[in-house]
């Protein structure tokens, strides 16, 4: 618990919780990065400009906060290589089977009590958690 | 291009409350997960304080006809509960477990930490789209 930044996480995910809201508002559009991403990717047009600006404004974000406090910029990767590149298949294939990620069901679904959204949270938590516990046990990361 | 421009605002907020969290610290998130170990529970309250914000905003703004800059609200209509939508989410949480990292960390990472951010956006970027691929074909 040496680490516990129970303030700046909650900031943090205030400023999350406002983005929801404002791209409902403005766009009526859920904020889910899996999805955004997989429209940006996929194919038709028309409807891909405000994912490709919002998409430009979450990867920029991070340069302007850390103008202002660099130590927000100062990270680390404990899994690299390929338990990385196994990680990020799975996330990819996992969000896209399952609508959704951490965003769209974790912030957006749950927050309009969606049963989907719900069981999806619980399970990523879980087999996440799992995941965790048998890297400690074998001695990784 | 005020659809666009909302839009951009929206990333940029989305991005800031991921970097103020933390939550773009693969290191932070996968000691949340580890609920037997050295548990950090910090992102309990990034999911706390994203979601009593957007519940409360939610209920405010789709009492509107529909968006400012769009013709309606586009909200997911499925009730059902299936196995993609479950074996989907079991698969992403190992990934989010192994590498501490989900999307929209790993998208703003990909701006300033280099190497590993680059193979993992890289790598599920190109996931995304070999499966966007193979499932308009099926």
């Amino acid at each position: 618990m040496e680490n516990f930044t129970p303030i700046s996480a909650a900031i943090g995910g205030a400023m999350i919780g406002v983005s929801a809201v404002w791209l409902m508002a403005s766009a009526g559009r859920i904020a889910g990065i899996s999805g955004i991403v997989g429209g940006a990717l996929g194919a038709g047009q028309g409807d891909k400009l405000w994912r490709w600006t919002f998409l430009v404004g979450l990867v920029l974000a991070p340069l302007i906060v850390g103008l202002f406090n660099p130590s927000f910029l100062e990270i680390d990767f404990p899994t690299t290589g390929p338990l990385l590149i196994l990680a990020a298949v799975l996330v990819g294939i996992g969000t896209q089977l399952g609508n959704g990620c951490t965003s769209g069901h974790g912030v957006c679904g749950n927050a309009r009590l969606s049963m989907r959204s719900l069981l999806a949270t619980f399970t990523f938590m879980a087999t996440g958690i799992v995941t965790v516990f048998i890297m400690r046990s074998l001695g990784g990361v | 291009m005020r659809l666009p421009l909302s839009t951009f605002i929206a990333g940029l907020l989305f991005g800031g409350g991921l970097t103020v969290s933390q939550m773009v610290n693969p290191e932070k998130v996968i000691s949340f997960l580890d609920i037997t170990g050295s548990w950090d529970p910090s992102l309990a309250f990034v999911m706390g304080g994203a979601l009593i914000v957007t519940a409360l905003g939610y209920k405010l703004v789709l009492k509107r006809k529909g968006p400012l800059f769009d013709d309606r609200f586009r909200l997911p209509t499925r009730k059902d509960i299936d196995a993609p939508l479950l074996v989907g989410a079991a698969l992403f949480g190992v990934g989010w477990g192994l590498a501490g990292l989900c999307p929209g960390p790993a998208l703003a990472s990909a701006s300033f930490a280099g190497p590993n951010a680059y193979i993992f956006v890289g790598t599920m970027i190109a996931t995304i789209f070999i499966y966007r691929i193979i499932k308009a074909r099926a």
